[in-house]
């Protein structure tokens, strides 16, 4: 080969990088391994992370998933294959996606899906940029983002939207109930905001009055932005039918619908929207058309939105979205069916209902707000929460999300969440641990005193 | 015939969900779905055969030469997945605390430590999802440094006209104008138009080295010299670091931030479109601004830094920490191919674009930058054959497809009139180069004799052209069901 | 060879621009700009009764391949945009100069329409690209 190209070595090839830049290797890192070592290696590592029952939520849920889902997904020809650019030679990723985006629409009641943004958190951040380019009447470039609303996917799109001059503006929730307080967005009314979001369920697993909220938003010409749980869906109310006309964007994590929780990836975002602003919408879109013998086919379309063509003026700037972890969902979903999705939702609201009750019976337990939850609570307990987590760590139960630092306002709070994962022994494994936990917190605390 | 249309009322895989639908009696009527999402409803063996026999109508690195320029489409090694998915890695809810998430924590800490060694920068954040999260981190800190040295008017980031379009689509996301720079016939940037652009409001200039034609940049020296004496900085796209791993580090080159594509360099799986990773790495200069969050080792255990830790941070990208799967990947690849093997990545990658270039000049293609090394990728023009028989690059693509070969990149970079952009990669075997080569020039053969065939191609795949054309007039997004 | 009508004024970036009698100008693009973008897919028109400076972007006309900015060659106030074009794109492929105009304008600098090329130096400045 190098007596084709016309050279002696293979370091002639690189005769062009100037000399004094070059570096003899990598002695930074470390020498190679064969398979066998690095197995050991993964074996031990992976081992060293916990196996505790799961009780925690707050953004990303322990579901099953059945076998058959990742063994597809993970044939060759779809896990080393590229974005089909080539649409002859990537009808299998085309034809999925487009079933993906069908499924998409379906269960969020909306026109449009697009084929996947990275997570839920920057999808929010999408849909906030979208609503600034979509609502022609407000020329505020201000977004009512509710303290309800996941606090990491309110940070992220801070980060997001930064460069832009868009003003997120918190709105409270009640204190009573949880739930977004109605006269909070009502002070509102009147004023130039461009959009307005609304998670359901939310941060606290409370259910939101999205039909009011989408209502009030709409009289006062502010788009509205769904951040939903595309699982809850299955048994709660669409964004396309929340108060008289429906959302103008979903967008979520699509995580609950066959991604493992993996350490927080790759789960994939949702993002849906309107026919009006489909051409608002960022990253890739699949359309159905026909061959050259008519024949049916699957493409990318509207990419004159994207990157690639539009560079500078594009939607956005993505381009790599999360799509093996779409096929993973669109699998999912199929052998799952509606009523599967169905049965496993309402099972996560009957067992986090069940696990409220027991773990609120406890002496220094109770939930925190009163309104209707659906497969989170927050409990508030009379002793430091971080250390109740730990000593149930040391139970082997992972028990919930510490809110202390992200809501200081609820003292010793957290969230908790049981899925249809969890066994009435595994509720009762918790229910028993956080007693003793409890007492021994409680005998602690009346000891210093 | 798609999924929705083998469904039956009433089919589903029973035992993947639990038997019955629990009460839901507690919510509100107004707030419960009223009529069932149109999904569909089959049986478990119906939808498995389903998506493996779309799974079949996939071109893929495991079953065809992928040679797509700037994508790195590079043999992704089982293991990688098979370890990555243990339950160890797969179970770890992401708000698991440090203490008890010490292993997966310790691949991560020492994969941004090898990623620094690599390329010869300070520190490290795995944060971005993609490579494009990645520019925009980027350029992020750079706006953020600006800013924390008062320097407001650094509005305009430098961008060559060969550059991806990712980087003048994160330019604006950021805030900042794109500002477009000639690239001279050799493939260099042009100096003269550089050095008329750089001023007082220059952030900062974006470049990919080896860049999208194909060549090392090799004034990349006094580039670096003249941004930063203009008070920029300068943004390594790391979307071609496979040229050159272990030969030479844009740290050492004088880059103050960069991102590296994992999914190109560090072989995780393309997986129809994604996902990525963008990891980012900075000069000292740079640190304080690193997304959220990193991994540190503090007495022997390992911690994830957060926005308390790191209140200058240009702040968090995701819920999370980035796609861990993805990194976890990358992990297991680096430590297979180690130090020795990282150069040879390189060499190989190398090699073998430059055996391709070297054939295609001997069977008579043109070369769009005829007298210059190629680094890991090389580009064709067939401009003289779109001109003469009407065949066009997009003609030649699809022809290869017929022939085996998923086609190279076409129409990129966009300044290379009817252009291929061809990558082996280092995973390929000369005979498999060689073979792209025949079909090649037997696709010429053919475009002389009857252009029309070539024009119609491909015949052999599971639909002929498609109408993108209807697609986007006809906009038809997503399957309804009959009402 | 492009079609390019003596009677009308023209632009760099390829606008054309006619004349009305009551003191209105209407604006398309030319047939050598939709042979350059190819078939048209979605034509993105401005709101009427905005007000629009010279050179500012006031359309994007879209085709598979290429999205491109259509420029207002003067100042004025949208007074009427071609809606058929909404569900017709096509229009302009097929008819530039007539069935596919994008928008009517009420100028507010009636000057500016001096400094517009007509069909000459149009028809040369393509024949030099």
């Amino acid at each position: 080969m190098l007596q084709a190209i016309g050279v002696n070595s293979i370091d002639d090839l690189f005769e062009e990088i100037p000399a004094n830049l070059r570096v003899d290797g990598l002695p930074g890192v470390p020498e190679g391994m064969t398979e066998m070592e690095v197995s050991r290696l993964m074996r031990s590592r992976a081992s060293q992370n916990t196996n505790a029952i799961c009780f925690m939520g707050a953004g990303a849920y322990e579901h099953h998933i059945p076998a058959a889902v990742w063994e597809i997904t993970t044939r060759g020809e779809y896990y080393s294959a590229y974005t089909p650019y080539q649409a002859e030679a990537s009808q299998g990723t085309l034809q999925l996606t487009y079933e993906y985006q069908s499924m998409m629409t379906a269960l969020t009641a909306m026109d449009v899906s697009n084929a996947s943004m990275y997570d839920g958190a920057s999808s929010l951040a999408e849909a906030v940029l979208m609503s600034v380019r979509g609502n022609r009447k407000s020329k505020s470039r201000k977004i009512l983002l509710p303290e309800s609303v996941n606090p990491s996917y309110r940070r992220t799109t801070k980060t997001i939207v930064k460069g832009q001059n868009i003003e997120l503006v918190p709105v409270a929730y009640d204190a009573a109930s949880g739930q977004s307080s109605m006269d909070a967005f009502k002070a509102f009314s009147g004023e130039d905001i461009t959009a307005v979001v609304i998670q359901q369920p939310n941060f606290f697993g409370t259910l939101e009055d999205v039909d009011a909220i989408t209502d009030w938003a709409h009289e006062n010409n502010i788009l509205v932005i769904a951040v939903v749980n595309p699982l809850t869906l299955a048994v709660l109310k669409p964004p396309g039918e929340w108060g008289a006309t429906g959302v103008d964007i979903a967008c979520g994590d699509g995580q609950p619908l066959g991604a493992p929780l993996a350490s927080g990836g790759p789960y994939y975002g949702l993002l849906c929207c309107t026919q009006a602003l489909v051409r608002q919408m960022p990253g890739r879109i699949v359309g159905r058309t026909v061959d050259l013998d008519d024949k049916e086919g699957f493409v990318l379309t509207l990419q004159a939105r994207e990157q690639h063509i539009r560079r500078s003026k594009a939607t956005s700037n993505i381009c790599t979205n999360q799509g093996l972890v779409v096929t993973a969902s669109t699998i999912h979903m199929s052998i799952v069916g509606p009523q599967g999705l169905e049965n496993t939702a309402s099972a996560c609201h009957a067992n986090t209902n069940d696990l409220i009750k027991k773990l609120c019976a406890i002496d220094g337990v109770e939930q925190r707000f009163t309104g209707v939850g659906f497969h989170e609570a927050v409990l508030k307990l009379d002793a430091d929460v971080a250390d109740v987590l730990k000593a149930l760590m040391n139970k082997n139960i992972l028990g919930g999300y510490d809110l202390s630092s992200d809501y200081p306002e609820l003292g010793n709070a957290m969230l908790v969440c049981a899925t249809e994962m969890r066994t009435q022994d595994d509720i009762s494994a918790y229910a028993s641990a956080l007693t003793e936990v409890m007492a021994a917190q409680t005998t602690k605390v009346a000891e210093a005193v | 015939m798609l999924i929705f249309e083998h469904s039956k009322a009433g089919r589903q895989g029973a035992p993947q969900a639990p038997k019955q639908a629990s009460s839901l009696k507690a919510i509100p009527d107004a707030l419960l779905r009223k009529k069932r999402a149109a999904l569909p409803e089959v049986s478990e063996m119906q939808a498995v055969r389903h998506y493996t026999r779309l799974s079949q109508k996939n071109f893929s690195i495991d079953t065809q030469f992928y040679p797509l320029g700037s994508c790195t489409m590079k043999y992704n090694p089982r293991a990688c997945n098979s370890l990555s998915m243990l339950p160890g890695f797969l179970g770890r809810h992401p708000l698991t605390p440090d203490e008890q998430s010490q292993g997966y924590l310790a691949c991560m800490y020492e994969l941004q430590d090898m990623l620094c060694e690599a390329t010869g920068m300070a520190a490290f954040s795995l944060a971005p999802m993609a490579g494009a999260q990645g520019e925009f981190a980027g350029l992020a800190m750079i706006a953020a440094y600006h800013q924390a040295n008062g320097d407001h008017a650094r509005k305009e980031i430098l961008v060559p006209d060969a550059a991806h379009g990712t980087n003048p689509a994160t330019a604006t996301m950021c805030g900042f104008t794109a500002r477009e720079i000639k690239t001279l016939a050799n493939g260099d940037v042009d100096l003269e138009a550089l050095k008329e652009a750089i001023g007082p409001e220059t952030a900062g200039l974006m470049l990919t080295n080896p860049s999208t034609l194909g060549v090392f940049e090799r004034q990349i020296e006094t580039i670096a010299k003249m941004i930063h004496q203009a008070g920029g900085l300068l943004y390594y796209d790391g979307a071609n670091l496979n040229a050159i791993l272990g030969k030479i580090r844009p740290g050492d080159m004088g880059f103050d931030v960069i991102h590296s594509n994992l999914h190109k360099t560090f072989s995780t799986p393309h997986g129809g479109g994604g996902p990525g990773s963008g990891a980012v790495g900075v000069a000292e200069r740079l640190l304080p601004y690193l997304p959220v969050p990193m991994v540190i080792k503090e007495d022997d255990q390992y911690r994830l830094l957060t926005e308390k830790d790191r209140p200058e941070s240009m702040g968090r990208l995701s819920a999370f920490m980035g796609n861990p799967g993805v990194l976890v990947r990358a992990y297991i690849y680096m430590r297979l191919l180690g130090r020795e093997g990282m150069v040879r990545v390189a060499e190989f990658a190398t090699l073998n674009a430059n055996y391709m270039m070297a054939e295609a000049k001997k069977r008579g293609f043109e070369l769009a930058i005829p007298d210059r090394r190629a680094s890991h990728e090389f580009i064709i023009t067939l401009k003289s054959e779109a001109r003469d028989l009407h065949v066009t690059a997009m003609d030649f693509a699809k022809r290869l497809l017929d022939l085996g070969y998923h086609a190279p990149t076409t129409y990129f970079p966009l300044l290379v009139p009817e252009c291929l952009l061809i990558e082996p990669t280092e995973s390929e075997a000369r005979e498999v180069l060689d073979g792209f080569m025949d079909a090649m020039q037997q696709i010429r053969e053919e475009a002389k004799e009857n252009p029309e065939f070539v024009q119609g191609a491909p015949y052999t795949l599971p639909v002929k052209r498609l109408d993108e054309v209807r697609a986007a007039r006809q906009l038809d997004l997503a399957w309804k069901a009959a009402e | 060879m492009s079609e390019v009508p003596t009677e009308l004024k023209y632009t760099k970036s390829h606008e054309w621009i006619r004349q009305e009698v009551d003191g209105t100008v209407t604006i398309g693009i030319t047939d050598h700009a939709q042979e350059l973008l190819g078939d048209l897919v979605f034509i993105e028109l401005p709101e009427v009764g905005s007000d629009i400076n010279a050179e500012d972007a006031v359309c994007v006309v879209e085709s598979v391949k290429a999205a491109s900015d259509v420029y207002m060659p003067i100042s004025g106030e949208i007074t009427e945009v071609n809606e058929t074009l909404n569900d017709a794109p096509e229009t302009i492929n097929d008819s530039p100069f007539d069935d596919g105009w994008l928008i009517k304008v009420k100028p507010s600098a009636a000057v500016e329409l001096e400094d517009l090329m007509d069909a000459d130096a149009y028809q040369a400045e393509i024949k030099e690209s």
